[in-house]
């Protein structure tokens, strides 16, 4: 899983079915220290994440498809948390 | 999944089986802020309705199948939708993948 921050929203009308009535996100890649790690993902949320918020992203498909409920659905990427702290030992 | 611009289609008449009615476009990834990056490569366009110059996101590896007719067919990329909008307000510039 990864660390990401929510940068935005994408909307779309014309789509693939299985993304009908889910919540796309825009998040940035994080490193452990919260910096920009380079690189984004749109990732579908199942916690009701918002803008600026930290957050996990699961970036594998079996599962992304077990917690939507959705099999067959071309889903890999799915915010399953948001964080509240990172501590890294000292 | 990323953000994507399809700047061309691809014709071809000899295909894997099961690839048959699948249309193919040539697109480029964006970063956040919709500025190119990296290489443009070919994907199938899932939603059959995205066409040159059109704003869409797409799903990469096995996933990219899973959004075909027959999922089990050689599609490494698919187009599966087209955007209408992206509201990003924090951030930007950093975002190249």
């Amino acid at each position: 899983m990864k660390l990401a921050r929510v940068a935005g929203t994408v909307v779309s009308t014309i789509n693939s079915p299985d993304f009908d009535d889910r919540t796309l996100l825009l998040c940035d890649l994080l490193d452990p220290a919260g910096k920009p790690a380079g690189g984004y993902t749109i990732a579908v949320d199942t916690v009701g994440a918002g803008e600026g918020e930290t957050v996990l992203l699961m970036d594998e498909g079996n599962s992304a498809r077990q917690i939507l409920q959705a099999p067959g659905a071309p889903i890999r990427t799915v915010i399953v948390g948001i964080v509240d702290a990172v501590e890294e030992p000292a | 999944m990323q953000l994507a611009r399809v700047i061309g289609t691809v014709v071809a008449t000899v295909k894997t089986p099961g690839l048959e009615g699948v249309k193919l476009l040539v697109i480029q990834p964006l970063d956040r802020d919709l500025k190119p990056s990296g290489t443009q490569f070919v994907a199938a366009d899932a939603v059959h309705m995205a066409g040159p110059g059109e704003l869409v996101y797409f799903v990469a590896a096995r996933e990219a199948s899973q959004a075909m007719p027959n999922t089990f067919v050689p599609v490494d990329h698919a187009i599966v939708g087209i955007v209408d909008a992206v509201t990003v307000t924090r951030g930007g510039s950093g975002g190249a993948s």
